[in-house]
């Protein structure tokens, strides 16, 4: 490979994602979950509406992830599969998926980190699985009749940057 | 990598701007912020030293445009340009889609540049990408100051250009934004590409939307 690729995220696989993260956040008691991918993009989130910019926070729990596994490497651990902020009142759990993705849970008092953690293994456990199918998905008939996306659009790339 | 996100219908890319330090590449994004209106662009975020010196990345998502019914969202990031922060530096090149290595022209600077350069191959080829195979430009800075660089000195030393071995890329290509310049040529029997370049005051914000609409496009046609 000479580059990072390109990748989809479909809408009966976001479903799914936002399935289980709703499911967790009823189990859990916790505010908010979102999903990011190592690159720092927002796949979904669920629950209380986010009172700041999703897209810089992603960003940067990516990064945060990234720093932490190498601080990992740095003292012989292969990993940090996840990892905790405590805040006054609020506080963040970040979960590993597949070395694909980051789960993202934002919590308050109303619950423990304890029930947070129990409950975002059995979520990682089912959002690993999905990763699993969703890279390892041959490309159905249908993919290949449509191309990519952007197949012959050269035109209009070209018109949107005023060329 | 690119993620296109058929839920939201939009095309996520993700652009790195590289560079020695102090070359300028906060200053492009933060023209970019100042003049995309608020609603194209989100908030844009400096992981700063006090002194203003990037510790880890400035990140700034940016909407371009819309094309098939998906909005083309870019994030643009740039790199901490001193020598110390590598680590922090190759994490940022992790899924990149295209990459911006602003260049400062000043003469003094131009071992900084090409260490820079170097340090740019390695990082990317430990991901196993390729420089050479990706959408990537060269923004050469700081075009008004007097002791800058001919055009020509800084495309010797940073932008000598690469082998063609394929042979329908074995044709003459000018570069159509510099006159008198070319993307592939021959010489001495060789056929050699060069990455294409833009020439820029970023604190006055002369050539950095060029630049990005350059990049840009190149990144959503490597998608077409």
């Amino acid at each position: 490979m000479t580059g990072a690729g390109t990748w989809s995220l479909g809408e009966s696989d976001y479903n799914r994602i936002s399935e289980h993260l709703t499911e967790l956040l009823r189990e859990s008691d916790a505010r908010s979950a979102m999903v990011v991918d190592r690159t720092g993009q927002l796949l979904a989130n669920a629950g209380e509406a986010l009172s700041f910019d999703a897209t810089v926070f992603a960003s940067l729990t990516a990064a945060d992830f990234s720093a932490n596994d190498q601080l990992a490497k740095m003292i012989g651990e292969p990993e940090f599969a996840s990892l905790f902020h405590q805040g006054k009142k609020e506080s963040m759990y970040l979960a590993d998926v597949g070395r694909r993705l980051i789960l993202v849970v934002l919590f308050d008092q109303r619950t423990t980190v304890g029930l947070v953690r129990l409950r975002v293994k059995q979520t990682v456990e089912d959002l690993s699985k999905l990763v699993v199918e969703m890279f390892n998905r041959p490309p159905t008939d249908k993919d290949a009749a449509k191309g990519g996306l952007l197949e012959g659009a050269d035109d209009e790339i070209d018109k949107l940057f005023g060329d | 990598m690119s993620m296109i996100n058929y839920a939201s219908r939009e095309i996520n890319c993700k652009l790195v701007y590289y560079g020695p330090g102090l070359g300028g590449k906060t200053t492009n994004l933060e023209h970019v912020y100042g003049k995309v209106s608020p609603d194209k662009r989100g908030k844009m975020v400096s992981l700063a030293t006090e002194s203003e010196r990037t510790l880890f990345f400035d990140f700034l998502p940016v909407d371009l445009g819309t094309i098939r019914g998906f909005k083309t969202r870019f994030h643009l990031y740039t790199v901490p340009g001193q020598v110390y922060y590598n680590a922090s530096r190759k994490l940022i090149l992790k899924g990149v889609d295209g990459v911006v290595f602003v260049a400062d022209s000043q003469m003094d600077r131009m071992e900084a540049n090409v260490e820079s350069m170097q340090n740019l191959y390695d990082n990317m080829a430990e991901y196993g990408y390729d420089v050479t195979k990706i959408p990537f430009l060269i923004q050469y800075n700081k075009r008004d100051l007097p002791n800058a660089a001919s055009i020509p000195e800084l495309q010797q030393q940073l932008n000598p250009g690469w082998e063609v071995t394929e042979a329908r890329k074995q044709r003459n290509a000018p570069d159509p934004n510099n006159e008198g310049e070319w993307l592939v040529t021959q010489i001495d029997g060789t056929w050699v590409e060069r990455a294409p370049f833009v020439e820029s005051i970023a604190v006055n914000g002369d050539g950095v939307f060029e630049t990005l609409r350059h990049v840009a496009k190149l990144v959503l046609k490597t998608l077409s």
